[in-house]
């Protein structure tokens, strides 16, 4: 391998690693805020993906019936057990966040559509479609086992990943997609050709990561989201409620994976299950970061991207199997020290 | 009126009946105490009060029961914990804490003002507003916890043994809030083991053994008592 390639490889693993960065953030923010080990984001990439491709032709994407289905079946369950608590003066606003505000999106996406916006238009209109499908997945499925060990919310976790594979399908069809490219230029760094859009992918995932520091350090909200992850007794005690916190951080990071799906849609062809191996990968990432710790996280998801693009060059159809065999062992060590710690800061 | 009215109130963990049957009240304005031995109860009935555990029996705050709301709502409407075991935001700074205490603020330029008095309250926490809460020495965290729980503008104050584990001229400066607490307003249900301080700042104590209240009466009058004297106030 001449040192040409190396860099090459090594930029491409960069910008796959950025990818899995934006997923295995929001991985990790959602397992502090709710102890739940959110696998779909992979999928939540893939949908923005699907979404986005719809957009660009002209049609109705799937995610518009889905998000409507989800919101009605998450309104109903929330009102059922207000009703059952007899909490009716919570009622009117259960049903303007889990009813009119997600069937608001979907009109309003709805009804631009046939206008043909712009692709940064395009864009915006399928993050924001995409924000609602994780809140209202953790209303319907996780809420009401929120109790549970890690490992029960985990099994729920791959399970839900597999509906999720299974609406995919019924949603948006069979067909691979792949979007236009957001931009064709490249810029050539001491005689190595980098491409637009793996800058861009660079970019944004800084950007989005920074941008969410910013949010932990600068905001209230920011705040309440960590102080819930530090000590959900805490914060109950301070009224921070753990189901809203989790909320806050289902859309965030459902924004993160959004994102990563926008960016790799014009790379890589997407179908309804592509995003299992993506969200894995970034899991990955986000153990390896000892599912805490952000920076650990971002380094862990540019290793594995790093990594997948050098076995990718060596042996393309088993580049994922040589990724993963050559995790188990970092894989092994990382969970014994996380458990090792989670038990720990049981005090 | 009562501020807070407890009335036949039992909370059990699993099969074991930890509270039996206890009623008390606290008038507004006042300090009142729960003294007893470990073990008797006290932790268990402030989490049931704020609502951290069910319980059976009736808890009015203001004349309106509070069955029906969970813990948040509680906190939103002026109850106000500070626990046994703390639960500060260990990897966050002194300053973040305190902000956090104030979450709930309708009006959030009070957070200021309110952070300020707490400050003036307790010099040593502006010292090290940017220090993180778990490196604080244990008089400090305490200090914390009663800062952290007054930026939210409480009007019922639930302290679990605020001086345990301190020394004794910090406990001393703990009990000389608590009683400045009284001056501003606030009413105070404070759980402590150490009996003589407790009653000597509260102004009615309840004695809860295994669960259950044995004896009450003004603090002035349980401090003289002689059966409370041979058995938690160490004698004469
Ligand atoms: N989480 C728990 N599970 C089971 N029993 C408990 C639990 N917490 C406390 N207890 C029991 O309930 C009783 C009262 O405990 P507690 O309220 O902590 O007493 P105190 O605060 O007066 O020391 C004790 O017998 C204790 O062993
Ligand atoms: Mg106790």
């Amino acid at each position: 391998m001449t040192s040409d390639i190396a860099a090459i490889l090594g930029i491409d693993g960069i910008a796959t690693g950025a990818i899995y960065i934006l997923v295995a953030i929001g991985t990790v923010l959602i397992f502090t805020v709710t102890r739940v080990i959110f696998i779909p984001f992979g999928d939540i990439a893939a949908f923005t993906a699907l979404t986005l491709a719809a957009l660009d032709m002209g049609q109705v994407p799937g995610t518009i019936g889905l998000v409507a289905v989800l919101a009605c079946i998450a309104a109903t369950m929330e009102v059922f057990g207000l009703v059952r608590r007899q909490e009716f003066r919570k009622i009117p606003i259960a049903l303007l966040y889990y009813l009119v505000l997600p069937l608001l999106i979907v009109l309003a996406v709805w009804a631009l559509i046939p206008l043909a916006p712009p692709l940064p238009v395009r864009i915006a209109m399928a993050l924001i479609l995409i924000m609602p499908i994780s809140p209202l997945l953790d209303r319907i499925v996780f809420r009401p086992v929120a109790d549970g060990s890690v490992l029960l919310l985990l099994i729920i976790s791959v399970a839900l990943h597999f509906a999720l594979v299974g609406l995919g399908l019924l949603f948006f069809g069979p067909e691979g997609v792949r979007t236009e490219p957001l931009t064709s230029m490249s810029i050539d760094i001491g005689g190595i050709m980098i491409s637009g859009q793996n800058i861009l992918i660079l970019v944004a995932a800084i950007a989005f990561s920074g941008g969410l520091l910013l949010f932990f350090d600068f905001t209230l909200i920011g705040k309440a989201l960590r102080a819930t992850a530090i000590n959900r007794t805490g914060a109950r005690l301070m009224g921070i409620r753990p189901t809203r916190a989790g909320t806050v951080a289902y859309l965030l990071g459902s924004l993160m994976a959004g994102v990563s799906g926008v960016l790799i849609a014009p790379v890589n062809t997407i179908f309804y299950d592509s995003g299992f191996l993506l969200g894995l990968k970034a899991f990955v990432g986000a153990i390896i970061g000892g599912l805490a710790s952000y920076p650990g996280t971002a380094l862990g998801a540019l290793f594995v991207g790093v990594l997948e693009s050098f076995a990718s060059f060596y042996n393309s159809a088993f580049k994922d199997v040589i990724v993963f065999s050559l995790l188990i062992p970092i894989l092994l060590w990382r969970s014994f020290t996380v458990i090792h710690s989670e038990e720990e800061s049981e005090e | 009126m009562s501020i807070l009215s407890v009335q036949n109130v039992s909370v059990s963990y699993d099969k074991v009946e930890a509270v039996r049957d206890v009623s008390l009240s606290i008038d507004e304005g006042r300090i009142v105490t729960v003294i007893g031995p470990n073990g008797a109860g006290k932790t268990t009935l402030m989490l049931a009060i704020i609502g951290l555990l069910r319980s059976k029996g009736n808890i009015y705050y203001h004349g309106e029961s509070l069955s029906r709301f969970d813990v948040e709502d509680r906190v939103g409407r002026g109850l106000c914990l500070v626990p046994e075991r703390r639960e500060l935001f260990h990897d966050m700074s002194v300053f973040d804490n305190l902000l956090l205490g104030g979450y709930g603020l309708r009006d959030r330029s009070r957070l200021k003002s309110n952070m300020e008095k707490v400050f003036d309250r307790f010099p040593r926490l502006r010292e090290r507003s940017k220090q993180l809460a778990g490196t604080l020495s244990g008089g400090e965290r305490q200090m914390l916890a009663l800062g952290r729980a007054l930026m939210s503008d409480p009007k019922l104050l639930l302290l679990d043994e605020p001086s345990l584990g301190l020394a004794p001229l910090i406990v001393r400066e703990i009990f000389k809030t608590i009683a400045s607490l009284r001056e501003a307003g606030v009413s105070i249900l404070l759980v402590e083991q150490n009996a003589r301080a407790a009653l000597e700042t509260a102004d009615y104590g309840y004695v809860l053994e295994t669960g259950e209240i044995v004896q009450s009466g003004p603090a002035a009058d349980l401090i003289r008592d002689d059966k409370l004297i041979e058995t938690y106030l160490g004698g004469r």
